[in-house]
């Protein structure tokens, strides 16, 4: 370790053209592809934004901007970039399994990197990012304010979580990912085992959006607690805020046992410590514990924020209040305890006792109980509701169907005496796609089609959607329920090669799913350049196209920077469909005041590109620069502490002409009623549906 | 976010027409408090792997020949009489004393501070003599994983001093930086209270149970 010269332990060996050119193979080819896309995909941006001069816009409107809403969708659309390789690479996968019994046209150490890759890059960079992107946009609107608590630290998030997801692609042109799985289970990812850099890029990519998320999860628990509308009482938020509440807290909680494991994995390697090691005196049941104490709330900091966006969607289409709101409050607080107390179910197989697993194997099947309140919640709100089949709707559906097979399968895999047999194969694989897909995956797109109109002014065509959802869930179930059937039949997950000709057939269908799930990834990007190139005839400038009933709507589409020209006063659950009921939805407000707002700032976008070098030292034990970048990263944050004058007032009377001119808009617009939903006359505003229910 | 406060921030003079800034003051407060939440829970896991790894020592040096409960007895005492200047430094705030006096006390805790580590340093190098360093053994590893953690949050608090004592030279008493003093106090005793279960689980539980 202390050898190494100027640039570490980087050399030409590093790059996959060497092995493509010393060695060209089917295995090399794929990855020196990879290695181009990221390529040519980052000249394509960098030629682009110089071609259209966007670099000044690109720097002032977005990269040093405070505003919540921007850095929700700068999250948006990391998340996408990161879908799309993580799809690539499940692809990959299902084609080498595909191939038939023998070896196929990947390496195994290739294979295993792909599965290390898309497991950390599904979790970390896409679901999180996702979840986190949406909840920046709305959660202001939700609740009545103007921006998050900590709009700049909010900032800093986003970078750090960029800088990191930037590290995995880093490691498809230098050097390699970890082989050693999502989870990075020590003493395979230690020294003696995996001398290379792969598991070092794991652990600092690991490190680094751990500390964002961190961040994120302080910053939205403080907003919600501290910055509601006056009037807006607990029992009064939107649910999707109370989900974003129980994230918040389990990311608090949550994540420091993932940085401690992480770090303490990394002291192994670097400075040859002995936590996981298997000699002197080190444990590695300590890092499974550690793990798996952040790995199972993790799921549910996922799957709780697509349930809120489930929760509003279902009530919004059925034209209908929630049904159980109280239920669905405290049933989401028990998912958010309970998930503390599973976590050994991920390791039942590693020797303790039949009561431990007992004990364990209860409190997972348990959480079956909340959640089954909240699959009846979402039925009893359809029920008798005015249905429209929109697309948000139809996602929602497919996850009602979808989710409930894959959350049974959890309750079989919770026995501990059934999970001896199945665990480590397919079976889980199968069990876990299940719930992330329709649970976490359809619910974000459901949030994306249903908000779209809310961040951009126009809405998402509605044809490409629905074919959208339906290959999402064709493809789905395609790819993933044959894997039920092999993992029974004792498949075991990640591997490269296998024998038994009996797998072969739900081989097979598992590529043409995998192949319908990239084409739906496709129709996710048709969606957009369609809804982009018609958005003049979806314009929603009065800004609540789905008579919908929660703050956001009540304000412009897009909204103002600064969100509510008046902070709005709550009187109701559902506060902006009661208003409307009452006739009272659009006032005109009496006076108007300053308003101040967080300044753009560079301080992200500086610890973004700095940890970014900082993790690539790190990676390749370029000890000098790792010093220098260390201090001057403090160095920037210690500057920035010393501008005090970090808010710009919005004067009065530009709130005031903004606003007027938007209610003039209002009262000039026609409103429309639900069957015109999706025509091109719904400017967004709604007329008052037949009788509402309650 | 406009909701009057019904009293001003406790311990800042923030005066009666800044409702605003209570209300700022509050939230960044409470933000402060939920990340010390979670720093806390960083340190609960190294408490939990360090009991757990007492036993796994490899034959390595243990608690009974490398503790020097004189020099721990030292460093608690120093650290405890910095919190109680952290304390005089919020006195001096909310009575409204001269801003010298609050940068006085910052000097002589961020002294405190020092001499703190100075010793916990001289610690470790005992330690490194008598064959305690981190590659020996788990024990170790648990050990050099905690202790020095804290050492590095105490070291972060001497730079958070330093740069906040010359803010307050350079700026004065601002609503931001008068909150600020409250967020480093906060930091500062967090810090104690680490210690406090340092000294319990380390010290005397490693050389009950080591």
């Amino acid at each position: 370790m202390t050898d190494t010269g100027f640039f570490g332990r980087l050399n030409w060996d590093a790059f996959p053209i060497t092995g493509l050119i010393q060695n060209p193979n089917a295995n090399e080819i794929v990855a020196n592809s990879a290695a181009a896309i990221v390529i040519i995909g980052v000249i394509v941006v960098v030629g682009s934004l110089t071609w259209f001069r966007l670099w000044g816009p690109l720097w002032r409107d977005w990269l040093t901007s405070a505003d919540h809403k921007k850095i929700g969708i700068m999250y948006i659309v990391f998340a996408i970039v990161m879908l799309a390789r993580g799809v690539l690479e499940g692809v990959v996968m299902r084609a080498q399994q595909a191939v038939g019994p023998g070896d196929g046209f990947l390496a195994a150490e290739h294979f295993a990197e792909l599965f290390s890759t898309h497991g950390t890059i599904m979790v970390f960079f896409v679901a999180v990012p996702f979840v986190f992107g949406i909840a920046n946009y709305l959660i202001p609107l939700m609740i009545g304010a103007r921006d998050v608590a900590f709009p700049v630290m909010n900032q800093i998030s986003l970078g750090l979580t960029v800088s990191a997801g930037m590290m995995l692609m880093v490691s498809l042109v230098v050097g390699n990912f970890s082989t050693g799985g999502w989870t990075a289970y020590p003493p395979y990812t230690g020294a003696a085992f995996n001398p290379g850099v792969g598991p070092d890029y794991w652990i600092w990519a690991i490190v680094v959006s751990g500390i964002g998320t961190t961040l994120t999860g302080i910053n939205f628990a403080v907003t919600i607690y501290k910055l509601r509308a006056p009037g807006m009482k607990f029992m009064r938020l939107p649910m999707y805020c109370w989900t974003i509440i129980s994230s918040s807290i389990l990311i608090i909680f949550a994540m420091p046992p993932l940085g401690v494991a992480a770090l303490m994995l990394a002291a192994d390697r670097y400075l040859d410590f002995h936590f996981f090691t298997n000699d002197l005196g080190g444990n590695m049941m300590n890092y499974a514990n550690l793990f798996w104490l952040f790995g199972h709330p993790e799921v549910y900091l996922l799957v709780l924020p697509a349930y809120g966006i489930y929760s509003e969607v279902f009530a919004t289409f059925s034209a209908k209040r929630l049904y159980g709101y109280n239920s669905l409050v405290i049933a989401t607080m028990c998912i958010a305890v309970l998930s503390f107390t599973v976590w050994l179910h991920h390791f039942f197989t590693m020797g303790q006792s039949a009561l431990i697993n007992a004990v364990f194997g209860i409190a997972t099947m348990l959480i079956a109980i909340p959640t089954g309140v909240k699959a009846y919640d979402w039925m009893a709100t359809l029920y008798r509701g005015r249905i429209r089949f929109s697309v948000p709707m139809l996602y929602g559906l497919s996850f009602l169907m979808l989710f409930v097979i894959g959350g049974l399968s959890g309750v079989i895999l919770a026995n501990p005496t059934v999970d001896y047999q199945v665990h480590n194969t397919l079976f889980l694989v199968a069990h876990f796609h299940n719930v992330l897909l329709p649970g976490v995956l359809f619910g974000l797109l459901a949030g994306y089609n249903y908000w779209f109109p809310k961040a951009f002014g126009f809405r998402l065509n509605e044809y490409w959607g629905r074919i959208t959802v339906a290959l999402w869930t064709v493809g789905f179930m395609l790819t993933f329920l044959p894997l039920y059937f092999v993992g029974l039949m004792g498949m075991p997950r990640r591997s490269f090669s296998w024998e038994d000709p009996s797998f072969h057939p739900y081989m097979i269908v598992a590529v043409i799913g995998a192949l319908v799930i990239l084409s739906a990834l496709l129709s996710v990007i048709v969606q957009l350049w369609v809804s982009i190139r018609d958005r003049e005839k979806t314009r929603v400038p009065v800004g609540d196209p789905w008579d919908a009933r929660t703050l956001e709507w009540s304000i412009p589409s897009p909204p103002p920077p600064y969100n509510f020209a008046v902070i709005p006063r709550v009187t109701d659950r559902d506060n902006f469909a009661a208003a409307k009921e009452r006739g009272e939805a659009y006032p005109t407000p009496e006076e108007y005041e300053d308003i101040s707002m967080p300044r753009n700032t560079g301080i992200g976008f500086t610890l973004c590109v700095l940890s970014g070098v900082w993790m690539f030292a790190l990676v390749w034990w370029i000890w000098w620069l790792a010093v220098l970048v260390t201090a001057l990263m403090l160095l920037s944050f210690i500057l920035w502490t010393f501008r005090l004058d970090t808010e710009q007032v919005i004067p009065a009377e530009e709130v005031r002409k903004q606003h007027e001119a938007w209610l003039d808009l209002v009262r000039s617009a026609t409103p429309v009623d639900r069957d015109h939903e999706i025509a091109p006359e719904n400017r967004g505003l709604a007329r008052p549906d037949l009788e509402a229910v309650t | 976010m406009k909701r009057a406060p019904t009293h001003s921030y406790p311990g800042l003079n923030l005066g009666r027409r800044h409702a605003s800034a209570d209300q700022a003051a509050e939230v960044v407060t409470f933000g402060f408090w939920v990340f010390l939440m979670s720093d806390l829970v960083y340190f609960g896991l190294m408490f939990a792997i360090y009991i757990t790894m007492i036993d796994a020592q490899a034959g390595g040096p243990g608690p009974h020949e490398l503790f020097d409960l004189y020099s721990i007895f030292a460093q608690t005492l120093i650290l405890l009489t910095s919190s109680l200047t952290v304390g005089l430094a919020m006195l001096a705030l909310k009575y409204n004393l001269p801003r010298w006096r609050i940068v006085f006390w910052f000097c002589v805790t961020l002294v405190l501070g020092l001499c703190f580590l100075v010793l916990e340093i001289r610690d470790f190098m005992a330690m490194a003599e008598q064959g305690g360093i981190p590659q020996r053994s788990g024990f170790l590893s648990a050990f050099y994983g905690l202790v020095p953690l804290h050492g590095l949050h105490v070291a972060a608090g001497c730079v958070w001093l330093i740069v906040l004592g010359i803010q307050l030279r350079m700026f004065g008493l601002t609503d931001l930086l008068m909150s600020r003093v409250v967020r480093l106090a906060l930091f500062w005793h967090f810090l104690d209270l680490i210690w406090i279960g340092i000294i319990t689980i380390v010290y005397f539980g490693g050389l009950t149970y080591g």
